[in-house]
């Protein structure tokens, strides 16, 4: 894996050098959010079924040990063995402990965002486990040494050009070739050979349904039942959240998920495991990693309800122009940078201020997060405990000095606004952060307050 | 103490003060004609839905559409003189070769185009998947309105049940939809209406 070293603003100083690039990457998921906007108003009761599917989470919240409980005991019930980890390295032991149980040393896997947060790949692959992603994004990502740049769409961040170069050099495909089409029927070879051939799969989670022990995955491309179904052993991973009363809640979260993620009315594939298939084992494990000590942040909590669509990032300007890299987690976007100070507050300091706090976020989540307050709330939190950097706490003191105090306010501008006049280049220099990628406005030549008491005189 | 045991706990402690369901947890579709929604909607998919009278209907349709296709599979048994491919095997490996397969489906839903299967019709849950080119056949009168609808008939679900919409499809390359991923290359769902 490429390690990020750079923060937020050092890493999208990067992605911002190719203008073009950067124009491409925004406008192809701003083309996603109106899909996704078209999908959303052909159902009149798109609100209520969004306020319904908050409430609902918020029950699982509020209930949510004893729904684990009940959901743990169906799925016995249904043959399905239960596990539960802390934290990520733990999950880790029970795939490998699982693998090795089988003496399986190759395993194939389909879309797991928790996986990615565990960095189970990394750690499989140390001890000796061959481990292939199935979902074409997330092949193609791999195949790149790259973690997956946004949680729906894994390589949303590249041309068709680079997928054939990679796939020409790895798959044998014809040098230059960039036809979809084509390049998507040389993974479908590949990987239908590795589904013929693995023992193990490994699958994410959407939901969980306490009532019924069963479980609830996803996909467009059918890779997770391709593995499952052929597979002598299918390992389950979840974060403890994913977990929903009743199957009929279904009929709320499925109506929401794709219509948010993609503009589609459902994915292609639903599929929902109850028992293993005959001969078949299956195990299910629940992961906590951070999730109940972010249950008892009151201003954190309601990220929990996040169903992972991904409509917070199609929808972010922050994100579209910065791509999900410069997040350095695995979920990136408005809601990635909610998630990511939970987990480690002094590496993720810099998220939280990778927005605009337009809100923009907030509207279009299906179960009503209020994610740009939060980003705002997380602001506080890290200034207060001490994980920004000197020079943003500096400035951020200065700030709060000149705008508690009108009358130094107003002699302060007055003399910015000269200087900007007098000496430009004192701004226009890439010492001003400002500056960067774009040119300093002219000066007006009066504030609005002297403009304001003048007209008042007159 | 044990992971299970330590997680609980701090669940316990941290979750936050209880709340209720909300009231609201279905809604009713209207379309003016319900099989026309779904027919559209699965057009969208690049799906063909085709009306057939009776299973003879059926039949001469599924020789008359795949008839130069070798390994075809079927669980009906008014096909079983058109299917050249047993299913009747242990491994599903086996079940690879598969061209086509036209499959009893339980019912549809309108507003997404979704087809309910499930292992109370199947004998192996890989077919669906593993098929190069499948098919549905599923009761005329069996396609309720939208997904509230669809879970109050599935009460309690068997072992394993899928909703099916379309065939497998990727986009994961700069956004171009590609039919065909990893799953069934085309779907086609035949509505019958002989009881």
């Amino acid at each position: 894996m490429s390690t990020v070293t750079k923060d937020h603003a050092g890493a999208s100083e990067v992605f911002n050098e190719d203008e073009p690039y950067v124009n491409w990457h925004d406008e192809t998921l701003w083309f996603v959010r109106t899909k996704r906007d078209k999908s959303s108003k052909q159902l009149p009761e798109w609100e209520e079924l969004r306020e319904s599917a908050s409430q609902i989470k918020h029950y699982v919240l509020s209930h949510m040990d004893g729904l684990l409980q009940t959901f743990e005991q169906k799925a016995k019930e249904n043959g399905i063995h239960v596990h539960w980890a802390s934290d990520g390295p733990e999950h880790n032991e029970i795939v490998l402990g699982l693998l090795k149980q089988h003496n399986i040393d190759k395993m194939v896997k389909s879309k797991s965002m928790l996986t990615e947060e565990c960095h189970m790949n990394e750690f499989l692959i140390k001890n000796g486990i061959d481990v292939i992603d199935s979902d074409l994004g997330e092949r193609i990502v791999q195949l790149r040494n790259e973690p997956p740049s946004h949680i729906v769409l894994p390589a949303i961040h590249l041309k068709k050009k680079d997928i054939g170069d990679l796939f020409h050099e790895h798959l044998g495909t014809e040098a230059g070739a960039t036809d979809p089409q084509y390049l998507t029927e040389a993974a479908r070879q590949h990987l239908r050979d590795k589904f013929l051939t693995r023992r193990a799969a490994l699958t994410g989670v959407n939901f969980a349904v306490a009532e019924t022990g069963s479980f609830v995955v996803s996909t467009n491309e059918g890779n997770a039942d391709m593995g499952a179904h052929l597979a002598d052993i299918h390992i389950a991973s979840m974060g403890f959240e994913k977990i929903i009363p009743k199957q009929e809640h279904l009929g709320v979260f499925l109506r929401l998920l794709a219509r948010s993620a993609t503009g589609q009315p459902i994915t292609t594939y639903s599929s929902h495991f109850k028992t293993p298939r005959e001969g078949q084992e299956m195990h299910l494990i629940i992961v906590d990693n951070g999730r109940s000590t972010q249950l008892g942040r009151e201003d954190f909590r309601n990220s929990l309800k996040c169903i992972r669509c991904g409509a917070c990032m199609n929808t972010c300007p922050v994100y579209r122009r910065s791509g999900g890299h410069s997040y350095h987690n695995a979920v990136a976007g408005p809601i990635g940078s909610i998630l990511a100070p939970n987990l480690d507050m002094t590496k993720n300091a810099d998220l939280p201020f990778a927005s605009t706090l337009c809100g923009s976020c907030s509207n279009v989540c299906p179960v009503k997060i209020d994610i740009h307050d939060q980003l705002y709330k997380w602001r506080q939190v890290l200034v207060k405990g001490g994980h920004v950097p000197k020079g943003k706490e500096i400035g951020i003191k200065a700030m709060s000095m000149v705008l508690s105090q009108p009358r130094f306010y107003q002699w302060s501008g007055k003399l910015g606004r000269s200087v900007m006049r007098a000496m430009p280049f004192v701004v226009n220099n890439s010492l001003n952060p400002w500056y960067k990628q774009r040119d300093m406005p002219e000066p007006p030549q009066e504030s609005f307050r002297d403009w304001y008491v003048r007209n008042r005189r007159e | 103490m044990s992971a299970r045991e330590k997680i609980l706990q701090q669940i316990k402690l941290n979750k936050p003060a209880e709340t209720q369901l909300p009231a609201r947890i279905s809604f009713e579709s209207h379309y003016e004609n319900t099989e026309i929604k779904f027919t559209e909607t699965l057009a969208a998919v690049y799906t063909e839905v085709i009306v057939v009278a009776s299973y003879d209907e059926l039949r001469k349709k599924a020789f008359e559409m795949y008839a130069d296709v070798v390994n075809r599979a079927t669980t009906i048994p008014a096909l079983a003189d058109w299917s050249d491919f047993s299913l009747n095997i242990s491994d599903p490996h086996d079940l690879e070769m598969i061209e086509v397969a036209i499959l009893e489906a339980e019912f549809g839903v309108a507003e997404n185009g979704a087809i309910w299967i499930s292992d109370n019709h199947l004998p192996h849950r890989a077919l669906p998947f593993i098929t190069q080119n499948l098919a549905f056949v599923i009761p005329r009168n069996k396609i309720v309105n939208n997904m509230h609808d669809a879970y109050k008939i599935l009460a309690d679900t068997t072992g394993w049940g899928c909703f099916i919409s379309g065939p497998s499809k990727t986009a994961d390359i700069e956004q171009s939809l590609v039919i065909g991923a990893h799953g069934a290359r085309s779907l086609v769902v035949f509505l019958l209406e002989e009881e």
